[in-house]
């Protein structure tokens, strides 16, 4: 850097700056995440398109001066000589300690703003118990007082999802809505107390969805999976009304993981 | 015959594992027996009489290599054999399948054997990504799919990352603090034959009934306290590998600490020194913990206990804090060492002294302290204590600082350098650089905790970590290998090879972990055998390049074994690097040094007229008067003269 003059800085500044912003134009418009089907993953999309514009940067920075390096800088064919004896640059080192610190600290704070609004809790809301076990969901709802094995849920409403598992642990993700907690076994018992098995989320655009299981569970792991169907509110009533009461005895008896093409192609077809 | 299989070495070693294992099976069929139990317990989290010959198998093995041999004799009073370094150096391949003390011994021994463990691990992962080429199951079934990512990842990270780099390690470190070995060169080779016995475990846990482990390699509870008894093996696996590892680690802390030559002050230690230095202080900390935490796996499923047990007041999730109190560490236990290395690459064959050497040490010890307060946001999604989430998110996003500098450092030392892209390590350390950022730019968003709630458990994880472990780890390892290749061997291997080879791995690299971040964010799980017909195309295309990634190990191995065999003579230097093991000859002699090199300047001194890092034996005095600090600018040697290079 000792020789490199105003001019090339400012050329590779340029390029950098360049780089940063086709990059972020190119990647901020390619849909990364699928549907949005939730105010609550709307909120986690601008968060990531934020993201991706502050990574191009330091991507594209990074880069440039990797690359210019190693153009610039290359030894030509048997030039046995050594560098230029530069130890450092204080000032240099100050800057690209500061400046990412401040970065991280920047996303740190807005990823907290972002994480309070996508659990804040809604005045009115509609509570399921998720049930999880080897490898079948079901869904309980104690206000209408129904249970299935699919999750319908009114469109625009907050739901207060009540999470637990009865064998080992699972997790609960609806990919079009952003949302994902684990289904710990005992959270229900006496001593569960500390787990945090509620989550939120309010989808918002009708369609069918998959609950789908993230965390391993066993072989039918990668075939755990139910609908997931959001439809208007006089949609889901007519539904809640058709479904079973919740028996007294609670447990269920899971179906086994079944046939993989199956599940997909039933459950798929957003 | 008899003498044989006295003497200690590979046949007393598998008489001794026959007789360990003999005796574990008889003491548990004996004492259930006097104890009027079922003789043979065979739930699946149970059979005692396959568990405990599992532990006393290996450990009579060791026995009967001859591990103990001296600190049995010392501590029974007996005369111990004199040592006349006989065991030292190794004359004939076979040599390196016995009890040996010497750190080059050792070191090769370590390099060879994980690379092993490498390619099976690999050849694991090849057979998952053939069964994700397509949706829908068909040539393995999901049960073994489990098993087969499961034991992948313990291969990788337990039996070569965290391993191999102890090897190179090994080899170089004493050569590079000017010592003639490690500081106890009998636990080093105990360490090392530990390693061995943590892959049988693992590879043997294939036959256990029920099959091999299939919880993952994070085995998280209550899965893994259910599972068959694969699990177990698992288990003691770990146990194996990680005494393997707590144990090079305290060896080469005292190395470092007390047997630098003279004048070798911290300042003047090359960054792999420093680098190893804070690893070892990683895994003294902190593989206790996953150790631990496997025993306490163990005895919920054999003995009864109920740390994780809900039901019977176990708390869950405590498995993963204490699991991920080790294991996030465990991911710079994995990286430190390979920014050692590539600080070592970079400025040897850019021919130009380390950027802010300072503030590069400072970094890995930041990155140490660090390392410590960032566990759980592993955990984000689990259910934890949800205050916790915040102030973890804080110190992983801080933890990017560090690693930020030695990035901008490295890059500022290849300005006004003398860069030789040509050589395969310097392609290796640069080809680093940029899937190491693009690792370190997914591990900040992931690190963000509304992005890693959708995220998390997805292919964008799978994608992340392994840019940072194949993209960061893995790559290191080659530079590594290459760079040191010829000290090794005392033979050069073939750089057009080289070059073939970067490029294939660079490219299978990319074609394999790049569209993971693309079908994780669109929601396809992590761990999953079968996934939905949408995300189809791109896994093929993963596939294909998964499968060109692994073809182009195979140039790797044809270099390295024709080139130790054939290669041109390397001579002491052929890089003209300053750091000591340099200027020993190739391979070097057997005790290192006749006499202990005096240390006299910083290890990076390139271009500054008259520096020396080091006077070797034999070598003119004085030059010492006129070699600058590391860090003065500049300020170099005028007069003098007498230390001109080599």
């Amino acid at each position: 850097m000792k020789d490199m003059s105003r001019a090339t800085f400012f050329k590779l500044t340029g390029v950098a700056l360049a780089l940063t912003v086709i990059g972020s134009l190119i990647m901020v418009n390619i849909n990364w995440m699928g549907l949005d089907g939730s105010t609550e993953k709307g909120t986690i999309e601008t968060l990531l398109n934020v993201t991706i514009v502050l990574s191009t940067f330091v991507f594209s920075v990074v880069m440039t001066m990797l690359v210019y390096a190693v153009w610039k800088y290359r030894a030509k064919p048997g030039d046995e000589s050594d560098g230029e004896p530069i130890h450092g640059n204080t000032k240099l080192e100050i800057i690209w300690t500061v400046v990412p610190t401040l970065i991280v600290v920047g996303l740190g704070v807005y990823s907290t703003i972002a994480l309070n609004d996508i659990e804040a809790e809604a005045a009115d809301s509609m509570e399921v118990d998720v049930t999880a076990q080897q490898f079948a969901w079901r869904f309980d709802y104690p206000e209408q007082g129904v249970t299935s094995n699919e999750l319908h849920v009114p469109v625009g409403t907050q739901l207060d999802l009540h999470l637990t598992a009865l064998d080992v642990l699972h997790s609960f993700w609806v990919p079009e809505w952003g949302i994902k907690r684990d289904l710990v076994p005992g959270s229900d018992l006496p001593g569960g107390d500390d787990i945090d098995n509620t989550v939120r989320v309010t989808p918002d655009v009708e369609g069918r969805y998959s609950v789908v299981c993230t965390e391993l569970c066993g072989w039918g792991h990668a075939t755990m999976r139910a609908a997931a169907v959001v439809e208007s509110p006089d949609e889901f009533d007519a539904w809640a009304a058709d479904q079973e009461k919740i028996p007294k005895d609670n447990v269920s008896t899971g179906a086994a993981g079944g046939n993989g093409a199956g599940v997909y192609n039933d459950q798929v077809t957003k | 015959m008899v003498a044989t299989l006295k003497a200690p070495g590979q046949p007393r070693a598998i008489l001794g594992l026959i007789l360990g294992a003999a005796f574990g099976f008889g003491l548990v069929v004996t004492l259930r027996a006097i104890s009027g139990l079922e003789i043979f317990q065979t739930e699946q989290t149970g059979y005692p009489h396959i568990i405990v010959p599992a532990v006393t198998g290996p450990i009579g093995y060791l026995l009967g290599l001859g591990a103990f041999d001296y600190w049995f004799r010392w501590a029974a009073g007996a005369p111990t054999i004199p040592d006349d370094h006989s065991q030292h150096g190794a004359k004939s391949w076979k040599d390196y399948f016995k009890f040996n003390t010497d750190h080059k011994v050792i070191g090769i021994q370590y390099i060879c054997t994980t690379f092993i463990f490498f390619l099976m691990g690999g050849l694991m992962a090849m057979l998952v990504r053939a069964e994700l080429a397509q949706p829908g199951t068909q040539i393995i079934d999901p049960g073994l799919y489990n098993g087969l990512f499961s034991t992948h990842a313990a291969f990788m990270i337990f039996l070569f990352v965290i391993p191999v780099f102890a090897g190179l390690a090994n080899y170089v470190l004493p050569l590079m603090i000017g010592a003639p070995d490690m500081a106890f060169p009998r636990l080093n080779a105990l360490s090392f034959w530990m390693l061995p016995m943590a892959g049988l475990l693992f590879l043997g846990s294939y036959l256990a009934p029920g099959g091999t482990f299939d919880a993952g390699w994070t085995g998280y509870a209550p899965l893994s306290t259910g599972a068959p008894l694969g699990q177990s093996f698992f288990n003691l696996g770990v146990q194996f590998a990680g005494a393997s590892s707590v144990a090079t680690a305290l060896n080469f802390l005292v190395t470092i600490v007390t047997m630098r030559a003279p004048g070798m002050n911290f300042w003047r230690m090359p960054l792999l020194v420093w680098a190893n230095l804070s690893t070892s202080l990683l895994v003294v900390g902190a593989t206790p913990f996953v150790a631990g935490v496997q025993f306490m796996v163990l005895f919920d499923r054999a003995l009864g206990t109920n740390f994780f047990q809900a039901a019977a007041g176990g708390d869950v999730i405590s498995y993963q804090h204490i699991f991920w109190f080790y294991s996030h560490p465990a991911v710079y236990i994995m990286m430190l060492p390979g920014f050692g290395i590539v600080s070592e690459v970079i400025s040897t064959h850019a021919r130009k002294t380390i950027f802010g050497y300072r503030l590069m040490a400072l970094a890995l010890l930041g990155i140490v302290v660090l390392a410590f307060a960032v566990w759980a946001h592993h955990m984000f999604v689990s259910g934890m204590f949800a205050w916790l989430r915040v102030p973890m998110m804080i110190t992983t996003l801080l933890i990017a600082v560090p690693t930020g500098i030695k990035i901008f450092s490295w890059i500022g030392t290849l300005f006004d350098s003398k860069l030789h892209i040509e050589n395969t390590s310097m392609l290796f350390s640069l080809g680093f650089l940029v899937t190491f950022v693009v690792g370190g730019i997914s591990g900040v968003m992931l690190g963000m905790i509304p992005l890693d709630i959708h995220v998390s458990d997805t292919y964008f994880v799978v994608a992340h970590l392994h840019f940072v472990l194949f993209g960061g780890s893995v790559f290191t390892i080659f530079a590594g290998l290459y760079h040191w290749f010829p000290k090794m061997t005392g033979r050069m291997y073939d750089e057009r090879l080289g070059r073939y080879h970067f490029y294939g791995t660079l490219v299978g690299m990319l074609g394999t972990f790049l569209p993971m971040h693309w079908v994780g964010l669109e929601g396809m799980p992590r761990r999953v055998a079968d996934y939905a017909a949408q995300f189809g195309d791109w896994n093929l295309v993963m596939s294909i390049f998964s499968f060109i990634l692994g073809a182009a190990q195979l140039i790797f191995i044809y270099n390295m074994v024709v080139s130790w065999r054939y290669g041109p003579k390397a001579g002491p230097n052929p890089w003209r690097a300053k750091t000591i093991e340099w200027q020993v000859s190739s391979p070097p002699p057997v005790f290192n040094f006749d006499e202990i090199p005096r240390v006299v300047g910083g290890p990076y001194e390139f271009g500054v007229p008259g520096a020396r890092h080091a006077i070797m034996h034999g070598e003119e005095e004085g030059a010492e008067v006129t070699t600058p600090e590391p860090a003065v600018v500049g300020a170099a040697g005028g007069g003098g003269g007498s230390g001109g290079s080599k």
